[in-house]
């Protein structure tokens, strides 16, 4: 079973599985966007960059996309790690 | 039916950066007409266009869309014209969907839903060079056999396709006309349409293809933790430099064209009010706003150039941890940085802006940042009474002042935002959730066609709200004339001279004298114009550069060092600028937030203009 993290908290480089997208807080249907632009459960992500100042927003390629999304909103997603070496190297 | 005598409409969409607009510009080349939808600033482009069996088409090319289930006014719009509940839109008889080939999998879900629709629509499958650059092989005609949708491959930008595309409209106008009244509303399952657009792309991708190699090598340096803010701030500086190096030499050839005007109009006109009317209001008026079309027009050669070679929304990246701290998301940032050449570029470029509170907010605090109108204030009154010494040992402190008052007028505009996106535009504040395109080489004719219809936005302004209000403003300055023996400048007897005296009561307590009180006035049309008009009525004649020289000499003599910085705090917040008000009011479609942000800017730059003068007064100064 490999481990399930947040989107969010993965450094670029990180691969994963996507588990489950949750609801947007204060009913938002932020994840009704998610899902529409390609985001969907079992999909495989990976993390590429990170915003220069702060490390927030991050960028995640998911399918031929890759979408700019702020750090809080990539925690709606628990994903599951394809490729982990990545989370050694950045600690 | 009588339907067949009119044009049919026909929709095109698509996804973001799906290449929808340069299929649209490539399709109709300068034909189109754009203007907004009622009661919305979403534009509307549509084209006429005549197909291989005579029959005319509107093509409308409706705003890039994920879903049918809107999250922006744009996207709202695209809903409701295919839904034919979009006010002073017929429903479209047939639709385009713009598909980006490197990009299937994410794209499918969307035709997917539009298919529910029930409109007979053709699918492009743009980009397909692109695609097969990466190395990705599509089944066309597998594509085609399980959408059951015609498709047909495309390349926009390099014409390809077109034909093939265009004849496949008339007969799905025909099927139009023939079929029953289409689904008129869709609850679409977004997952069981994720799961089976998977199933499809899994089943015409014949080739993955190597991901997009190019864009992650660029975006490498470009988002680089050190590399990315400098690459970001050359290209800024560049873009600086460009706006008033490359502008300066069109923007003389506009002046000395309209003084060649002024000229020229008494060789046929008599002497006395037409005339001044003519040259004085028209001309002169006119003339004062048109000059900044060199620099609207390289500022948004530049703009287009960043989002249509996919840089502009890596700024927006960088910038998004930023703005987001005063309530604002990365998109804001483009805007605001183009309101620093004129207020009135960056207002029309906050349509980029999907949330309506966040655009507003933009919108009202775009003439915060210092624009090169208040350039010439900021070079007399700084020349006039800041010492030209060196501060520090290295820096001059004319130039120190000059900072500082770009510097107060960006501290302000972040305190301003966060001020209102906590009262005014509160609400919750759009996240920043978008598409990173890969990188494209900009099309030519993409850029020309955008920048046409910026330059035709813009003269259209000109040509109408500001042409009424410079010619209120010259009755006002003009009347009543003075009498045979005058003693005072000819302004200070005309009702502009008069309401400068009532305001001189409320601008007394600030420091402001009688002669800014009546140069405010005119100075209302545009901020530079307070410079000349100060010149009139400190009785001064001669070219615009001598009025300069020897304004700072009468300036020096006749205004303690108070009034002065608190005249320069005054311009940093005022809103004299009737284009810009003419702008907000046209974008916002509305007088009330026109109103409210001419107020707003009224009572920071009183209060700014008065702590100033209060504290130097205090100070001694």
């Amino acid at each position: 079973m490999p481990e399930q993290v947040t989107l969010g908290s993965l450094p670029p480089g990180a691969r994963a599985r996507i588990v489950e997208i949750a609801a947007g807080a204060d009913g938002s249907d932020l994840h009704l966007r998610l899902y529409e632009m390609g985001f969907d459960e079992g999909v495989e992500v990976e993390v590429l960059h990170r915003a220069p100042l702060g490390g927030d927003p991050i960028a995640v390629q998911v399918g031929g996309m890759v979408v700019a999304m702020r750090r809080r909103d990539a925690n709606l997603l628990t994903v599951a790690l394809v490729k982990a070496d990545v989370l050694e190297a950045a600690q | 039916m009588s339907v067949a005598a009119i044009s049919a409409t026909v929709a095109v969409v698509g996804n973001p950066n799906a290449g929808k607009t340069s299929l649209f510009n490539a399709l109709t080349g300068a034909r189109q007409k754009v203007g907004n939808y009622p009661g919305v600033t979403v534009e509307r482009k549509a084209a006429r266009l005549t197909l291989a069996d005579g029959r005319a088409v509107d093509l409308v090319d409706l705003p890039g869309a994920y879903s049918l289930n809107p999250r922006s006014p744009d996207e709202e719009v695209t809903r409701r014209v295919l839904l034919g509940t979009q006010e002073g839109e017929s429903r479209p008889a047939a639709m385009v969907c713009v598909v980006d080939a490197t990009n299937l999998r994410n794209h499918l879900r969307f035709v997917l839903e539009l298919k529910q629709l029930g409109l007979p629509m053709v699918v492009a499958l743009n980009m397909i060079d692109l695609a097969e650059r990466d190395g990705i092989r599509i089944d066309a005609q597998r594509l085609q056999s399980l959408l059951g949708l015609p498709v047909v491959t495309t390349v926009a930008v390099r014409r390809r396709g077109l034909e093939a595309l265009l004849a496949q409209l008339p007969p799905l106008i025909d099927t139009a006309s023939s079929s029953a009244a289409p689904v008129a509303a869709v609850a679409a399952d977004v997952r069981a349409l994720n799961t089976q657009a998977r199933a499809i792309a899994g089943q015409v991708l014949l080739s993955e293809g190597q991901g997009r190699k190019i864009t992650r090598a660029i975006d490498g340096a470009v988002l680089h933790p050190v590399a990315g803010p400098a690459i970001l701030a050359l290209i800024l500086f560049f873009m600086f430099q460009a706006v008033f190096a490359w502008a300066e030499a069109p923007m003389t050839w506009i002046e000395d064209g309209f003084a060649a005007l002024a000229e020229w109009t008494p060789t046929f006109l008599p002497e006395g009010a037409l005339l001044s009317l003519v040259n004085d209001g028209i001309i002169n008026g006119v003339g004062s706003v048109v000059v900044f079309l060199p620099q609207i027009l390289v500022l948004f050669f530049f703009i287009l150039l960043l989002e249509q070679s996919g840089y502009m929304t890596r700024a927006a990246f960088m910038m998004d941890r930023l703005m987001a701290r005063v309530g604002l998301n990365g998109r804001a940032f483009i805007p605001l940085l183009s309101s620093f050449a004129s207020a009135i570029p960056g207002i029309m470029a906050t349509r980029t802006i999907d949330n309506p509170r966040d655009r507003l907010t933009t919108m009202m605090i775009a003439p915060l940042m210092t624009c090169s109108a208040r350039l010439p204030v900021y070079t007399v009154i700084i020349a006039a009474f800041i010492p030209d010494r060196t501060v520090m040992g290295v820096f001059g402190l004319q130039g120190v002042v000059m900072f500082g008052l770009y510097v107060v007028g960006v501290l302000s505009a972040l305190l301003v935002a966060w001020v209102l996106r906590r009262s005014i535009t509160k609400g919750a504040s759009q996240t920043f959730l978008i598409e990173m395109p890969k990188y494209q080489m900009p099309v030519l004719r993409d850029v020309a066609i955008g920048m046409w219809q910026r330059a035709l936005a813009f003269l259209k302004r000109a040509g109408t709200i500001i042409f009424a209000t410079t010619v209120a403003l010259w009755a006002l300055a003009s009347y009543p004339q003075p009498p045979e023996n005058a003693e005072r400048p000819a302004l200070d007897y005309s009702l502009v001279g008069h309401i400068g005296r009532g305001l001189e009561v409320v601008l007394e307590p600030i420091g402001f004298n009688r002669e800014i009180a009546i140069a405010l006035v005119p100075g209302m049309a545009a901020r530079e114009v307070a410079v000349s008009a100060l010149g009139m009525i400190y009785s001064l004649e001669g070219d615009e550069d001598e009025v300069a020289m020897s304004l700072v000499e009468r300036l020096r003599s006749a205004w303690p060092l108070p009034t002065a910085l608190a005249f320069l705090a005054w311009f940093v917040f005022a809103p004299q600028c009737f284009a810009t008000l003419a702008v907000v009011r046209r974008e916002t479609n509305s007088w009330r937030w026109m109103g409210f942000m001419a107020a707003y800017l009224f009572v920071l730059a009183y209060a700014a203009a008065g702590i100033t003068y209060w504290s130097a007064v205090a100070l001694g100064l």
